[in-house]
């Protein structure tokens, strides 16, 4: 699929949440996410180069584990780089329909650092997954 | 079903600064939406962490024929949208 | 008289491999030991210029596509128009680029082509380097010339310009007093800071520079090298850029083309 921008509607708010670059903003971000809730280690698969080709683009998938039954699915994904001005990168919503919890897309990275999935699942509880990346400058200056 | 998504948008960040030292004004797509015949099967919200020419790649159960469309919005107020048709057999 | 024979035949064996006749330089890189710059890139660029979908460089294929089709200038032509369905009429054509034009007598890359026939065949306004119209035209027409052999020659005439050329390619310059061949032919597949060190072909162009979160054509990475050893650009259209476009293909003639690439 590909995409044309179109004609305007009204101005959507971005729903991202805006932080200072800290990893205690991670935190304070998924404790609204779990709500206090305790966050599990497993389930999430976060895959991500160990080093980056470029800080602009860098490929990642993440993946939870779950049968995705109308009873026992994956309800989100939010992804987290505590280094980035911006740490909550994105959120993705599913559902029973989804049949699979995999996304995969590109992310900007400004540092090295560690990127950090969690999941919600539709039982009430939240797994984590996390990544490693080193994030180098370009070989050369670029004045192009 | 996978479906992949490929956007032509430049993810602005709103960190850059033009070649006189402006900035220029941060514009992302900050929302996805998925609907298969008339159904929400995916979001996503986003920001300026994900890579400009964005690129999503998400599964969805093919139960039956029909129609997927797909919607984007930035923070300009710009949408975009497409669609695709599926047909189910078996 | 064996002496001599054995030049004829030389000679012979020289003008069937089509390439420079009698003073045909050698080849710096061997044709068995040409690689793309794909093959130096990272892992996650190369992913992406295999991929036809995601391939970020494919939207300019596209917009190239939907241009050539687009009547433009005072003429009401398009490129299809005089061109017809460019997968056949356009199919090996940037193979031949940069190349002697017959009616000025100037070299010519693609981008320069494209320009003179916008300009005085379509009667449009003139299209600017870097421009996403003439991103997107260089992008569709080298495109269809996908997996075939750079194939440039170098004539007489053509010969001054690839002296030149060759010149600027071995000249150090800049504040840091390199040479293109410091790098690409002295020093290719080793590490420069996280990179790998390509040999400086310029068959995928243009390219989707993560770097640049866009695509450019082969002499914005002219001016990124430029600026990366700290020597002054050159602006745009430099006959000096399309000097060392036609040594570059020369150079590389033999490698596909595999427009658009991918590079970090």
């Amino acid at each position: 699929m590909r995409f044309a921008a179109l004609a305007a509607i009204p101005l959507a708010a971005s729903r991202v949440a805006h932080a200072q670059s800290t990893t205690d903003s991670v935190d304070a971000m998924v404790a609204k996410v779990t709500g206090g809730a305790p966050l599990k280690t497993g389930r999430v698969k976060l895959e991500l180069p160990q080093l980056a080709d470029n800080s602009n683009s860098v490929s990642l998938k993440v993946s939870v584990e779950s049968p995705m039954t109308s009873t026992d699915y994956v309800k989100s994904i939010h992804l987290y780089a505590g280094k980035n001005p911006r740490p909550n990168i994105a959120n993705f919503y599913l559902g029973p329909r989804a049949g699979r919890a995999q996304i995969a897309t590109r992310i900007r990275l400004a540092a090295t650092q560690r990127v950090l999935a969690v999941a919600a699942l539709s039982d009430g509880s939240f797994y984590s997954g996390a990544a490693d990346v080193a994030v180098t400058g370009a070989a050369c200056y670029d004045g192009s | 079903m996978e479906i992949r998504i490929a956007i032509q948008h430049p993810m602005e960040t709103g960190f850059r600064r033009d070649a006189t030292g402006h900035e220029i004004p941060k514009n992302v797509i900050n929302a996805f939406s998925c609907r298969y015949n008339g159904v929400e099967v995916f979001r996503a919200e986003m920001g300026s962490g994900i890579a400009a020419n964005p690129y999503l790649d998400f599964y969805t159960i093919a139960d039956a024929s029909g129609e997927l469309i797909f919607d984007w919005t930035d923070d300009s107020g710009q949408t975009g949208s497409e669609r695709a048709s599926i047909v189910v057999s078996g | 008289m064996r002496k001599r024979i054995r030049c004829g035949l030389l000679l012979a064996i020289a003008l069937t491999a089509g390439v420079a006749v009698s003073e045909a330089p050698q080849r710096p890189i061997p044709s068995g030991e040409l690689r793309s710059g794909v093959d130096f890139t990272g892992p996650d660029a190369r992913a992406l210029q295999q991929d036809d979908f995601a391939n970020p460089g494919v939207f300019w294929v596209e917009l190239g596509e939907r241009l050539w089709r687009q009547p433009a200038g005072s003429s009401g032509k398009s490129c299809e128009s005089c061109h017809g369905d460019a997968r056949t009429s356009m199919k090996g054509v940037a193979t031949r680029y940069p190349l002697l034009d017959r009616g000025t007598g100037r070299l010519l890359n693609l981008e320069g082509r494209i320009m003179q026939c916008t300009e005085q065949r379509q009667r449009a306004p003139p299209l600017a380097y870097e421009s996403e119209a003439l991103l997107a035209l260089t992008t569709y027409v080298r495109h269809q010339s996908r997996g075939m052999p750079v194939s440039v020659t170098i004539d007489s005439q053509a010969r001054s310009y690839f002296e030149k050329g060759r010149a600027l390619y071995y000249q150090r310059m800049g504040q840091m007093n390199l040479s293109c061949a410091n790098c690409h032919q002295e020093n290719w597949g080793r590490n420069l800071g996280p990179e790998t060190i390509s040999q400086g072909h310029g068959s995928d162009y243009p390219v989707y520079r993560l770097e640049w979160q866009t695509l450019g054509s082969l002499q914005r990475r002219f001016r990124s090298c430029f600026s990366g050893v700290r020597a002054e650009m050159l602006p745009y259209g430099a006959p000096e850029y399309l000097d060392l476009e036609l040594y570059l293909a020369w150079r590389g003639n033999g490698l596909p083309i595999e427009t658009p690439g991918v590079r970090r």
